[in-house]
C-alpha cells in the first residue's frame, strides 16, 4: 500500500491559498505594508533623530516621575547598555517594532479576549486556535508572511502579531472571568448600563492581570522579533543573525546582551505601572 | 402621590405566588407546575429541576422592615433577587411600587434599580480600586449625577453612618463592619425607597453585628426607607424585621410580627427556631392574661385594687411590676376597661412558651 496517498500535508493546500491572496488581494497587502512601514519609520526617526543621551536622560525622568526611581535607574542602565555597546540604532529598531507589534497584538486580542470570556462556546472554539498559534515554532508564520508580504520588517511584525496576541488574549479572558460575581451584581443592582459595568467594574477589576496579560505580550513579541532578523527585519536581530553567520562571538554577544537590556526596560517599565497601581491602592 | 392612591401606594412590593425553577428543563417544569401542581420532589425526580422559590407571595409595606428568614438553600437569597429582577421569575407577578417589573424593558428596569430599589450585599462589594467616598457615591455616579453634587450627597451618607473621617480611604483600609457601612451608605446615597438587604451582617462579629442591626433599624425608620433584610438568624430578624418571613425548602412557611411567630409558630419546623428565643421582650399582656371572668370564677373577687398595666406591656415589664407591687396579679387596662388578668401562673407560662397548655390546665 502506498502511504503517500494518505500522508497529509497541510502545506499543499496552504500553499495555493497563499498564492491566491496573493494574486488577488495584492493591493490590500500593499496597502498593509505601506501603512505598517509608515508608522515604523516615523517612529524610528523620531527615537533616532535624538542623540542616544537625550533619549536615555527622557526615559530616565519619566519613569521616574511616572513609575518609580528604582524602574528609573534599571531603564537608564538597560539603555545605556545598548549605547555603549554600540548597538543604538539597532536597538531602537527592535523597540520599535516590538512597540507597533505589541499594540496591534492587544488591539486584536482584548476584544476577543473579552468575547471568550462573555461565551463558554466562543472560548472553547478560539482554544485550539490558540494552542496551535502558540506552540508552532515561529520561523514557520515567517514563511507565508513572507510570500505575502515579501522580506522586511512587515512580515517580522505580521509574526510576530501572532505569536503575541494567545498570551494577551488568554489572559484578558482569565481577568475578566475572574471579577467577583458580587461586583458585577453590584452592577446589575444599581441599574449600571452594560458599557458603564465594563468601564467603571470589570476593567477597574480586570487591570492588574490585563497587565500580566500585557507583560507576556511584550516579552514574547520581543523573543520573536529578533527571530525575525533571519527575513531582514533589521534590528538587534539581524546583528545576532551576522554573528551567528560569520562566527563573531563578540557581536553576537554584544547584541544578545542588548536584546536582554530591551527586555529588562519593558518589563520594569510594564510591571512598573501595575505595582505603582497596588501603592496607591495601600496608601 | 395623590391621595386617591395612598391606599394602594402603601404597598411597595408586591410579590404574587412568585416561583423559581433552576435547571434545564426548567420551562417543561413550569408547565407541569402549572398544570399538575407537581410538588418540589416530583420536580426534582422527574425534570431534573430544583425549585429555588415555590408560590411565594408577600407585601411589603411603606415604612417597614421586612425580614425574610431561613437556613442557606431556603430560597431567600434567590427571592431577594427576584424583588429587583436579578433573577427572572419562572411564573408569578411581582409588582414594584404598582408596576409589573416583568413587563419593564431592559432601560426601565434599570432606572428601576438605580432610582427606587437599592441593594446592600453579604459580601458588601465594594470597588476596591476607588475610595470609600467614590463607592458610597457609586449609584449616583451610573445615574449620571454630576461629580460635585454625588459627592456632596455620598459625604452626607457616610456621615449618616458615621464614617465622615474615612472618605478619602480604600475599602482595603477598613473593616469588616466598616466595609458593610459603606455598602449601606452606598445604598443610602442613592434614596432608593426600597432596600433589599441580603444577609448584611452575616459575615460581622456579633458585638459589631448587633450594633450595626440598631443603627440599621434607626436609620431606615429616621430616612423612612422600606427594607427587605434577609437573614439566616431569626434573632436578628426579631431584633430588625416589623415583620418576618419564615422560609423553608423554597416556601413561606409563616409571616407575622415578631410576637406572632414566637407565639404562634405555624408548624413544627418554625417552633423548632423559635424555641431558644427570649420571650421576655416579644410577648405582650395581650396574648398570655386570662379572660376577667375565668379569674372571677376562683376564689377571686376584687379587681379594682389589683396593680394595672397595658396590652403592649411585654413580660420583663410585668415581671418587674409584680415584683414591685408585692402581689401575685395584675390587671390589663385597654381604654378605662380591664380586659384579662396577668397572674404569676401565666407570666411563668409565657417565659417558657407554654401558656396554652397552663391555660387548659386552670
Amino acid at each position: 500500500m502506498n502511504t503517500d496517498l494518505i500522508r497529509f500535508s497541510p502545506g499543499a493546500f496552504l500553499a495555493p491559498v497563499v498564492d491566491w491572496l496573493n494574486a488577488n488581494f495584492h493591493p490590500f497587502f500593499d496597502l498593509v505594508t505601506r501603512i505598517i512601514e509608515t508608522t515604523l519609520g516615523a517612529l524610528e526617526t523620531i527615537l533616532l533623530i535624538l542623540p542616544a543621551y537625550a533619549v536615555i536622560a527622557i526615559v530616565v525622568i519619566f519613569s521616574g516621575l511616572l513609575v518609580n526611581i528604582r524602574v528609573s535607574i534599571v531603564s537608564g542602565i538597560a539603555l545605556g547598555f545598548c549605547f555603549l555597546s554600540g548597538l543604538w540604532e539597532a536597538s531602537m529598531q527592535t523597540l520599535v517594532l516590538v512597540t507597533v507589534s505589541v499594540c496591534i497584538s492587544v488591539v486584536i486580542a482584548f476584544p476577543i479576549g473579552v468575547l471568550a470570556a462573555r461565551n463558554r462556546t466562543f472560548e472553547a472554539v478560539i482554544r485550539p486556535v490558540l494552542d496551535v498559534m502558540q506552540t508552532v515554532p515561529p520561523w514557520v508564520y515567517l514563511i507565508p508572511a513572507v510570500m505575502i508580504f515579501s522580506l522586511g520588517r512587515v512580515p517580522a511584525i505580521i509574526a510576530t502579531i501572532v505569536y503575541g496576541i494567545p498570551p494577551m488574549l488568554r489572559l484578558t479572558t482569565l481577568a475578566f472571568q475572574q471579577v467577583p460575581k458580587d461586583l458585577l451584581e453590584l452592577g446589575q443592582a444599581t441599574g449600571a448600563s452594560p458599557r458603564s459595568i465594563l468601564f467603571k467594574i470589570e476593567i477597574p477589576s480586570a487591570t492588574p492581570t490585563l497587565l500580566v496579560g500585557l507583560n507576556q505580550c511584550i516579552l514574547l513579541s520581543l523573543a520573536i522579533v529578533v527571530l525575525a532578523g533571519l527575513v531582514g527585519a533589521g534590528g538587534l536581530g539581524a546583528e545576532v543573525t551576522r554573528g551567528l553567520t560569520r562566527m563573531e562571538m563578540g557581536l553576537g554577544l554584544r547584541a544578545g546582551l542588548a536584546i536582554v537590556a530591551l527586555a529588562i526596560l519593558l518589563d520594569r517599565l510594564s510591571r512598573g505601572a501595575l505595582q505603582q497601581r497596588d501603592m496607591t491602592e495601600i496608601q | 402621590m395623590t391621595h386617591s392612591k395612598q391606599h394602594e401606594s402603601d404597598v411597595l412590593i408586591d410579590c404574587q405566588s412568585v416561583w423559581k425553577i433552576f435547571g434545564a428543563r426548567a420551562k417543561a417544569a413550569v408547565d407541569a407546575v402549572q398544570r399538575d401542581g407537581l410538588s418540589k420532589t416530583q420536580i426534582l425526580n422527574e425534570y431534573d429541576c430544583v425549585v429555588g422559590v415555590s408560590d411565594a407571595s408577600l407585601q411589603v409595606r411603606r415604612g417597614e422592615i421586612f425580614c425574610i428568614m431561613g437556613l442557606s438553600g431556603s430560597g431567600k437569597s434567590t427571592l431577594v433577587r427576584l424583588l429587583n429582577r436579578l433573577i427572572e421569575p419562572s411564573l408569578g407577578r411581582i409588582m414594584v411600587k404598582g408596576k409589573d417589573i416583568s413587563a419593564l424593558n431592559a432601560a426601565e428596569l434599570r432606572d428601576m434599580r438605580a432610582r427606587h430599589i437599592g441593594m446592600v450585599f453579604q459580601s458588601v462589594a465594594l470597588l476596591p480600586n476607588r475610595t470609600v467616598l467614590e463607592n458610597a457615591a457609586f449609584g449616583l455616579e451610573i445615574r449620571g449625577v454630576g461629580k460635585e453634587e454625588r459627592f456632596k450627597t455620598a459625604r452626607a451618607a457616610l456621615d449618616k453612618v458615621g464614617l465622615s473621617d474615612w472618605t478619602g480611604r480604600y475599602p482595603s483600609q477598613l473593616s469588616g463592619g466598616m466595609q458593610q457601612r459603606v455598602g449601606l451608605a452606598r445604598a443610602i446615597a442613592a434614596d432608593p425607597e426600597i432596600i433589599l438587604m441580603d444577609e448584611p451582617f452575616s459575615a460581622l462579629d456579633p458585638l459589631i453585628r448587633r450594633q450595626l442591626q440598631d443603627e440599621f433599624r434607626q436609620l431606615t425608620k429616621s430616612l423612612g426607607k422600606s427594607a427587605v433584610f434577609i437573614t439566616h438568624d431569626l434573632e436578628e430578624a426579631i431584633r430588625i424585621g416589623d415583620r418576618i418571613a419564615i422560609m423553608k425548602d423554597g416556601v413561606i412557611v409563616q409571616v407575622g410580627d415578631a410576637e406572632e411567630i414566637v407565639t404562634r409558630p405555624a408548624d413544627d419546623y418554625v417552633a423548632e427556631f423559635v424555641g431558644g428565643i427570649s420571650r421576655v421582650h416579644l410577648v405582650k399582656a395581650h396574648s398570655i392574661m386570662i379572660p376577667v371572668a375565668q379569674y372571677l370564677s376562683g376564689p377571686h373577687t376584687n379587681i379594682g385594687a389589683l396593680v394595672r398595666t397595658t396590652p403592649e406591656a411585654d413580660i420583663g415589664a410585668l415581671i418587674d411590676l409584680t415584683l414591685q407591687s408585692g402581689r401575685d396579679t395584675i390587671a390589663v387596662v385597654d381604654d378605662g376597661e380591664v380586659v384579662g388578668i396577668v397572674t404569676t401562673r401565666a407570666l411563668l407560662g409565657g417565659v417558657s412558651g407554654s401558656q396554652i397548655a397552663t391555660l387548659a390546665a386552670a
